[in-house]
């Protein structure tokens, strides 16, 4: 790891569900424009850590720090306007709206100036230049196709004006092209300094993806650290496979 | 400073009815119109809410009575001039939709739904058991007989609720055209991912529940010197919750003019029907034609003619 102070600091969280502790003193830094993967088998914990840092979920015990300030027990959008953007493993898209007005409500509600529409609309554009949208810009999203609704998710979760950008399950389901479509993407927006944490069960597209990689497993954290010896770590092949 | 088409039809508006009071005779157009454009003011209200940010309220009438009513008790303690007892009626409107908001707001769908007809029935059973206005038996407010500048009170109150029907479009088209609008588009699509992305939607719900119960408060405050006797059945009648749900769906609930058309379409069928037909008839007519424009067009009037005005060649 470089020496620059982490821009996200995770301090023994807990996330409990009634009597079922979903995360048990979780531990996790990661570094400004680092690319972090976080596998682990399903029900480990992954989902819910990721509610915990973008707001989603507020936990009941640890501390979530961003760029040093605790945000902890701040809303969502607070959240996202502090630089923490996501894209939901089920797209979620603004149905009503088109692919551009879609992408302009994160530019709008994150930027913390007022802008005039033009500036709005040139935002937009040049985001879904970088995703591989600008010729649906004008199409409703209600009917896209599945890739392209994983690349609005992308696409406006970037319009967030992000430092870290946590992208869950973005590939689940697609094909290998697709798939590769999509890890070439998150390289682009990795290129301009955002700060990523990919949660994947693709293991190709983690492995080639990640500087490093976390493992989670029944809501604690049992290995992190360089892809290769991730795979060769016994902890990890037990949670995968068993004993 | 550049004066946009919306504010010179607005004002063309309110010159003609003002004209109209002047040359108009018939009295029952100033009594029919006002019924027309006290709707148009709900029909706006309900859809900042329902339409724009996709809360359902059943309890319209709730609001539209608590208006009535601040009106009666604040006439009948201070005699206070019309103009100051609107003003408190709204803000006692927004207070309740600001209250109702707050409290009901983590519910969705129609769990909210259920929470608003509920709340309709609480301020009911409260309403009727204030004796200062009335209680059960309802109370008599007698209006001025003499008012500034028109020739009787049903002029006046014509003209008031022209006002207060522009006023509320006005405050409607503002919302929908602003950063504002966008953020409750973006609520009523899906509300977990707009809070994802920045958009503080508690706090703009807040706002939505807010406004529209004003607006709503500002629609009943007339209404004590308009029937001259009010009382809970009639204040809280089913009637406004219904119309102020079926007048916005069948106008269109995404824009800011779906309402308008709705309210001056059905408002002026009801009351061409209570004179040619039967006073009945009007709840019979708004469920109809609910029925057919869920069923054939559940964009309403202005989703309808954006599909035909799209199909037909250019």
């Amino acid at each position: 790891m470089t020496a620059a102070a982490p821009i996200l600091r995770i301090n023994a969280v807990v996330k409990r569900f009634g009597g079922f502790t979903a995360l048990d003193g979780i531990d996790l830094e990661v570094a400004p424009g680092e690319r972090l993967g976080l596998i682990g088998p399903n029900g480990s914990g992954k989902t819910t850590l990721i509610n915990c840092i973008s707001g989603a979920l507020i936990a009941d015990g640890g501390a979530v720090l961003f760029e040093g300030a605790d945000i902890t027990a701040l809303a969502a959008h607070q959240r996202t306007k502090s630089g923490i953007a996501r894209s939901f493993q089920i797209p979620r898209p603004f149905a009503s709206m088109t692919v551009a007005e879609n992408v302009s409500i994160p530019l709008e509600y994150t930027e913390r100036r007022a802008v005039a529409d033009r500036d709005l609309a040139e935002e937009a554009h040049e985001i879904l230049t970088l995703i591989g949208l600008e010729s649906l810009a004008a199409t409703a999203a209600g009917a896209l196709t599945q890739i392209e609704l994983r690349k609005l998710e992308l696409a406006r979760a970037m319009a967030c004006h992000p430092k870290l950008l946590i992208s869950d399950e973005a590939m689940a389901g697609l094909s290998g092209n697709e798939v590769d479509e999509i890890l070439e993407i998150l390289l682009r927006v990795n290129d301009r300094g955002v700060a990523i944490i990919m949660i994947e069960h693709i293991m190709r597209a983690v492995m080639g993806f990640s500087e490093r990689i976390a493992v989670l497993d029944a809501g604690r954290k049992i290995a992190d650290g360089e892809p290769g010896a991730i795979m060769n770590n016994p902890d990890v092949e037990r949670a995968y496979l068993g004993e | 400073m550049r004066i946009s088409w919306f504010w010179i039809i607005a004002l063309a508006i309110l010159a003609a009815g003002v004209l109209v009071t002047k040359v108009v005779d018939n009295r029952f157009i100033f009594y029919a119109s006002y019924v027309v454009l006290q709707f148009v003011v709900l029909a706006t209200a309900w859809n900042i809410l329902g339409g724009f940010t996709g809360y359902v309220n059943f309890g319209s009438a709730a609001f539209f009575a608590v208006g009535a009513y601040t009106s009666i008790a604040l006439d009948k303690a201070f005699g206070l001039p019309l103009p100051a007892l609107i003003l408190v009626a709204g803000m006692i409107g927004g207070l309740i939709g600001l209250g109702a908001g707050y409290l009901t707001l983590r519910l969705r769908g129609v769990f909210f739904a259920i929470a608003t007809l509920a709340l309709a029935v609480v301020l009911e059973t409260l309403i009727t058991n204030w004796d200062y206005v009335g209680g059960a038996s309802g109370s008599i407010i007698i209006p001025p007989t003499e008012v500034m500048f028109f020739d009787d009170i049903i002029e006046a109150l014509f003209s008031l609720m022209l006002l207060l029907a522009v006023l509320a479009v006005a405050i409607a088209r503002y919302v929908s055209i602003s950063k504002i609008g966008r953020g409750l588009a973006a609520i009523r699509d899906d509300e977990v991912a707009a809070e994802c992305m920045g958009v503080p939607t508690l706090k703009l719900k807040l706002i939505s529940t807010t406004l529209s119960g004003a607006l709503m408060g500002i629609a009943g405050a007339p209404y004590p010197f308009y029937v001259t006797y009010v009382e809970p059945a009639s204040a809280f009648n089913l009637t406004y919750a219904v119309n102020s749900i079926a007048m916005p769906m069948i106008g269109g609930t995404t824009t800011w003019f779906g309402p308008v058309i709705g309210a001056l379409l059905l408002g002026v069928m009801q009351q061409w029907a209570t004179v040619t037909i039967s006073s009945e008839l009007n709840l019979l007519i708004v469920g109809v034609m609910l029925v057919a424009f869920v069923i054939l067009a559940p964009q309403g009037i202005v989703g309808l003619v954006r599909k035909l005005v799209k199909r037909s060649p250019k």
